[in-house]
């Protein structure tokens, strides 16, 4: 295993600069799994990511905080309110002058709108939320918005994919654009598209965050991780969402 | 909160056999891994799950700890008559969670 | 090693030495003594009796992306009547820290004697699935499953 990672760090090293991938060989993770997995991932009453959007609905339709609302109070049907949001968001928000992600947004709401106790991320319940909330995007291609407020943000995470970081030395792109193809000991490298978050991930065993899927690569090259609800995370999810655009929103999605 | 998920027809024939499909979520934690300070982290896992089909049992099972998180069982059953489909899942500590389904038989 | 050490042995290197030395023997016998081999497990499920090969079909993927969820299915050739039937079907593995895995309780009212789950697997390993009939007669089916591992693991703070 060494060994390779160590031959992994010298293709990647040796590599010129990354080019972007172009859109017709664009490829969801789904695409590099083996049919076992998939077939966990498209069979609803086999997807173990479905506990985590049970979970979401029943969270959606109970009153919580001092507002004594729900989220369905306000947002009614999530089927048809919730259509498309994540396939959106990252999106601006006027009230911070600066991007939220869907989870921010979330937790925005839970606490201002329901005066309710901020979610922590990562909680069981932040990610039923957004696990239920992914799930009513299914099918709809992810369109981050055209909108000019977000273009230094999607610029930087651009920047950051870009950036070599940790003691490995490796850039985001060091692999996901330039070794897609290859694999890394005993699993593909994938293009990293963001197309089924929150995802159940079998190393996980539990339902997780894009945030933690990059906190982990980050841990993989050796790197210090952003804190969770870090802006960084904000950017990269805005640029990988460009990267991925038009592809189809697989929540909750199945990874190894 | 919806920590299971049933799938079975609501609708059958009598005599018909019927694809039944029962997840928990549940870490079935094994006893043997660590948390980050070097402590093990102690065992906890659904031990026992059983359907009942109008009150009578039509399926169980014992785990242990090599069962995955989130335990997944897939069995069968023939559609007798219309009642209630009845789950119920049992960890280490005895504490139970439980789930139905009705199914209407004709 | 500094160049003054390097006439003998320096004290720390036979410490490690001896620690590694230890390290070795020790593990072996204790897991050993851990866990009963694939074949004690079966016999613990059967009693002694004998179990032949055949009638089980063990259906589990060859190779694994990760030995987390490991999607298996047990059929076994049976009318599934009351005179006829499938009690039982357990599973075994080889390598984990525990040979049992799981066992099934089916019956007549099972209608059909197929089972399906997931399971986890620490390593490359046999696995083996045993099935009680109403007979008294135990029969099984075993497979050979190579798992991939992650190459990066994430740190659980």
């Amino acid at each position: 295993m060494k060994a390779r990672l160590a031959l992994m760090v010298l293709l990647c090293a040796g590599e010129a600069a990354a080019q972007e991938i172009p859109a017709a060989e664009r490829r969801s993770g789904t695409d590099f799994m083996s049919a076992q997995t998939r077939a966990v991932q498209e069979d609803d009453t086999a997807n173990p990511g479905m506990l985590w959007v049970l979970q979401g609905e029943t969270l959606w339709n109970e009153p919580a905080g001092a507002a004594g609302r729900s989220c369905a109070s306000c947002h009614g049907e999530a089927a048809t309110s919730m259509r498309g949001v994540a396939a959106r968001y990252p999106a601006f928000d006027a009230a911070s002058g600066a991007p939220i992600d869907l989870a921010g947004k979330i937790d925005q709401c839970r606490t201002e709108r329901q005066k309710a106790k901020s979610l922590p991320r990562e909680s069981e319940d932040a990610l039923g939320l957004a696990a239920y909330i992914g799930h009513q995007s299914r099918g709809m291609p992810i369109a981050s918005p055209d909108d000019a407020r977000l273009d230094a943000a999607r610029a930087e995470g651009k920047r950051l994919f870009e950036t070599r970081m940790g003691q490995l030395n490796l850039a985001c792109s060091s692999c996901h654009d330039a070794n897609w193809r290859g694999r890394l000991g005993g699993s593909a490298v994938t293009q990293a598209h963001p197309t089924g978050y929150p995802i159940y991930r079998l190393e996980w065993q539990a339902v997780g965050s894009l945030q933690r899927r990059m906190r982990g690569c980050m841990v993989g090259v050796r790197a210090e991780p952003f804190a969770y609800g870090a802006a960084e995370y904000i950017a990269l999810e805005l640029y990988l969402n460009s990267r991925a655009a038009e592809m189809p929103i697989e929540t909750p999605g199945v990874r190894p | 909160m919806s920590r299971t998920l049933v799938s079975a027809p609501k609708t059958a024939k009598a005599g018909e056999i019927v694809d039944i499909r029962a997840m928990i979520a549940h870490p079935m934690e094994t006893g043997y891994r660590m948390g980050p300070n070097g402590q093990a982290i102690p065992r906890k896992i659904i031990r026992h799950f059983a359907c009942d089909y109008d009150g009578e049992e039509v399926f169980s099972a014992e785990f242990h700890p090599a069962m995955s998180a989130n335990p997944f069982v897939a069995f069968s059953t023939v559609a007798t008559k219309s009642g209630m489909l009845t789950f119920r899942w049992t960890d280490d500590d005895g504490k139970i969670e439980t789930a139905s389904a009705e199914i209407a038989v004709s | 090693m500094s160049v003054e050490q390097r006439g003998h042995i320096g004290r720390r290197d036979l410490i490690l030495a001896g620690g590694a030395g230890l390290l070795v023997l020790a593990l072996p016998s204790t897991r050993a003594l851990a866990r009963p081999s694939l074949q004690e497990a079966v016999n613990g499920f059967t009693g002694g009796t004998p179990v032949q090969p055949g009638k089980v079909k063990l259906d589990v993927p060859p190779l694994v992306e990760n030995g987390n969820a490991v999607g298996v299915t047990v059929a076994v050739e049976s009318p599934m009547t009351a005179s006829d039937h499938v009690r039982r079907i357990a599973l075994f593995n080889e390598k984990n820290p525990q040979a049992d895995v799981a066992v099934f309780s089916l019956g007549p009212r099972a209608a059909r004697a197929r089972i399906a789950t997931r399971i986890r697997l620490a390593t490359s390993q046999t696995l083996i699935a045993v099935a009680e009939l109403s007979d008294g007669s135990y029969w099984s089916s075993s497979a050979n499953v190579i798992v991939t591992l992650a190459a990066c693991i994430e740190d659980l703070s």
